[in-house]
């Protein structure tokens, strides 16, 4: 009786300690450098594989104008401020003129009298050509008196002074019509001039666009050629981007692509390579792009946002490809993580090109087909004793 | 041959095994507590494994990018890497920050990694999700412990990054988890100042005359764009080529370019003998008094536990019971309680090693130590308890 007593109670203490010691093994099996890691593997498969490049601008137009004065001088007006919209052609401003108007009044007056000059020499030479006409007609007279011996030789002789005295005067009288004539045309010619360095002084916008900037406000006093009003054209507008070098092999022209504008987070507009820039960044290690819109979106964004541009490069030919969290790196040498059976073994490789989604092209070391390592909880090594897991569709561990 | 221990456990074993999951929670505290300052020296260690580097070179005269600021001009990789023996060298920055994310903030290191491809310097060795950084800018790839799944979005500084890949363990030396991101964003992180500052900065310069002359149009704006560049980096983590010393390539490094270079062995001693020595040290004196406590308090159970019986092995005496037999019973009975204590307490320590926030490393020599201690001691109280119930007068069996 006694001793059953006991022996429940020993089931009982057993019933404690068995399960305890179990619970013991399994977790000193399960931490510490005896538990197996935990993995998802991936069969290598042979695919086609479109590179991506990202890079990072900023909005710019391709136009832009500059208006300023070519003289120095002070603002009279501006009849634009930023934000409207100018036609070509439109004044947009007036450098002050000084006394340039009165000048020109002045040089108007001018003109009058130069006109009234030319009036005078023309008086003057119908007048000259009256009394050329007279003294000729007295000259032939008195050479018919002369030959009937009615008039002296002396008197013919003062009729012919008289008759080439007159010639001469409508010839000096046309001289002074030419010059009057040539007075004038300098007048007027002085006066265009004045006319157009009056124009100068008007501020025109030489293509349609919209104002980014008023620089200078009436009362200003602006050098020759410092900018006043500075205009855009909206329709250019380009994004001016920046691609790292390292990864930038294969951009080119016309290639099609994606602009992401920081204030339209989760839309793209498709664009399209316009030019790479013959000259990089030599301080940034960045290769300059010009990235067009197919199409302006609209409203049309400021000048200046920031935009992530995602150029699609031309597809590659297919090879094997592995996800790049499988690539990694055991002793300085580039290498995956290849399934055999249950044991792990470490396979260097020769990658090629990624693209966007991460996936990476194995140009050596790889046949399609072989299962790696994607992957892990901890880091691998040779004779690391693993679990494969099942991918869960997300492709996660956790 | 009856055990008299295993009878005397038996009698009341429900007791006995409470004692028993009582010393086993305090040796699984002190085991948790060695397990803290193992984690904390092995945080410091992976920090130097993941940067994946073989030597650190930092602006001269300072201690690293870890323990204290360095920064260097980012093109001096260049000429890094056309020093012989160097196979790779890689930009990095480092900035430990709170980051947004979800409404609230995680404190985390940011680090700027040239986004070369997996293996290069200074990116995550490997990944429990999505992928590696592929080039593009505002990604990020997470340390699980900062709490983002993939597609969250964090938002450092002004920017926003989508995180397209998750990894474990790469924390700092503090235990902060660790944010990869492309060095040109972090550049931009670590350098560029807040909207507002930049604002005042533009007006200060543009109130300073010297800066902003009518007769030089242009030299204001000039002057502004030449304040807003980043062209620093903390440190260039440089890979070795097979066959060379590091310490040669080191000190060609430190005499030609002119900068601080620090070999694997040297992060090691910066990392674990200055950054985190002090609260090492803490942790290690908690950790040394617990042990202490725990010997002891092992040593006053079994003795009380021994003294609680005395009636009985008076009698045992008063029959005639040899000293031996009654020695062995209290030493089983010590040796049994201990090793019930033990693997209590490293079940508790490993089933509670996940919940820390910080990394707890429980190593299996820690375990064997922890056992051997936990048995010396229990042997030492249980000679203590022998010498009191030797002593015992048998008379005390009728007198009591």
């Amino acid at each position: 009786m006694k001793f059953k007593a006991i022996n429940k109670k020993m089931l009982r203490l057993l019933a404690v300690l068995v399960p305890l010691l179990l619970l013991f093994f399994y977790v000193a099996l399960r931490s510490g450098p005896l538990a197996s890691v935990p993995v998802t593997v991936v069969a290598v498969e042979k695919r086609a594989i479109t590179p991506v490049l990202s890079g990072i601008g900023t909005l710019e137009a391709r136009y832009t104008y500059r208006i300023g004065s070519i003289a120095s001088g002070r603002v009279k007006q501006l009849s634009v401020d930023v934000g409207d919209m100018v036609k070509a052609g439109q004044v947009v401003g007036e450098i002050d003129p000084v006394d340039l108007d009165e000048h020109l009044s002045a040089q108007r007056s001018a003109i009058k009298r130069a006109e009234a000059g030319v009036l005078l020499a023309e008086a003057q030479l119908r007048d000259a050509k009256a009394k050329q006409a007279f003294t000729a007609s007295q000259e032939k007279r008195y050479g018919l008196l002369l030959k009937a011996q009615a008039a002296s030789a002396e008197l013919v002789e003062t009729k012919h002074q008289e008759a080439e005295i007159a010639r001469a005067s409508a010839s000096a009288a046309e001289a002074g019509i030419n010059a009057a004539r040539q007075e004038l045309a300098s007048v007027k010619a002085e006066y265009q001039g004045m006319v157009k360095q009056r124009h100068n002084l008007l501020l025109v916008a030489p293509n349609d666009g919209v104002v980014t900037s008023r620089d200078a406000e009436p009362g200003n006093t602006v050098l020759a050629g410092q900018t006043v009003i500075e205009m855009i054209d909206p329709k250019s507008l380009w994004v001016a981007v920046r691609f790292d070098q390292l990864q930038s092999a294969g951009l080119k022209a016309a290639l099609p692509a994606e602009v992401r504008l920081r204030s339209q987070s989760g839309k793209s507009f498709p664009a399209s390579v316009l030019r790479v820039e013959p000259l990089a960044d030599r301080v940034t290690e960045e290769i300059l792009a010009k990235v067009v819109f197919n199409v302006l979106p609209e409203p049309l964004p400021p000048v200046g946002e920031l935009c992530e541009v995602i150029v699609q490069l031309t597809p590659l030919q297919s090879v094997p490809v592995v996800p790049n969290a499988s690539v990694h790196r055991v002793d300085g040498e580039l290498g995956v993580w290849v399934v055999d059976g249950s044991a792990l073994r470490f396979a260097p490789v020769r990658i090629g090109a990624t693209d966007h989604a991460g996936n990476i092209q194995v140009l050596e070391g790889l046949q399609s087909g072989d299962r790696v390592v994607v992957y892990s909880k901890s880091t691998l090594r040779a004779g690391s004793r693993i679990t494969i897991i099942k991918n869960n569709g997300k492709g996660t561990l956790l | 041959m009856i055990s008299l221990a295993g009878r005397d456990i038996l009698h009341g074993w429900v007791r006995f095994l409470m004692t028993g999951f009582g010393l086993g929670l305090l040796i699984g505290v002190t085991l948790s507590m060695a397990g803290i300052y193992r984690g904390m020296v092995d945080d410091a260690n992976v920090l130097i494994d993941n940067s994946g580097a073989d030597l650190w070179v930092v602006q001269q005269g300072t201690l690293g990018p870890y323990a204290e600021p360095s920064s260097l001009y980012d093109d001096s990789y260049r000429s890094i890497l056309g020093m012989a023996g160097v196979a790779r060298a890689a930009n990095v920055t480092y900035l430990t920050m709170q980051v947004r994310h979800g409404g609230g903030d995680v404190r985390a290191m940011v680090v700027g990694v040239v986004p070369g491809g997996p293996g290069e310097p200074g990116q995550p060795g490997f990944l429990v999700a999505g992928r590696h950084l592929t080039g593009g800018r505002y990604e990020a790839v997470a340390d699980v412990k900062a709490g983002c799944a993939l597609g969250d979005t964090i938002i450092i500084r002004r920017n926003r990054f989508r995180v397209v890949g998750l990894t474990r363990r790469m924390v700092s030396s503090g235990g902060d988890p660790m944010l990869f991101i492309p060095l040109k964003d972090a550049q931009e992180a670590q350098f560029l100042k807040d909207n507002d500052m930049l604002l005042q900065q533009r007006r200060r310069t543009a109130l300073n005359p010297l800066f902003n002359r009518p007769g030089v149009p242009g030299l204001l704006d000039a002057v502004i764009a030449s304040q807003t560049t980043s062209v620093y980096v903390n440190a260039v983590l440089v890979q070795l080529k097979p066959g060379y010393a590091p310490e040669a390539v080191a000190k060609d490094i430190q005499r030609w370019q002119r900068l601080q270079v620090y070999t694997r062995p040297q992060m090691r001693t910066i990392l674990v003998d200055k950054l985190i020595a002090t609260s090492a040290k803490q942790i290690g004196m908690f950790l040394v008094i617990l042990s202490i406590v725990s010997a002891a308090i092992v040593a006053f159970i079994i003795y009380t536990m021994t003294m609680a019986k005395i009636r009985e092995i008076a009698v045992l005496k008063l029959i005639g019971t040899r000293n031996r037999v009654i020695a062995s019973m209290i030493l089983q009975q010590a040796v049994g309680l201990g090793a019930i204590g033990f693997v209590v307490g490293k079940i508790a320590a490993t089933l509670w090693s996940p919940f820390f926030p910080r990394y707890v490393l429980l190593e299996p020599g820690d375990a064997i130590r922890g056992f051997i201690i936990v048995m010396v001691i229990s042997v030492l109280a249980s000679i203590l308890a022998i010498t009191a119930a030797l002593k015992v007068d048998p008379a005390e069996a009728i007198g009591g």
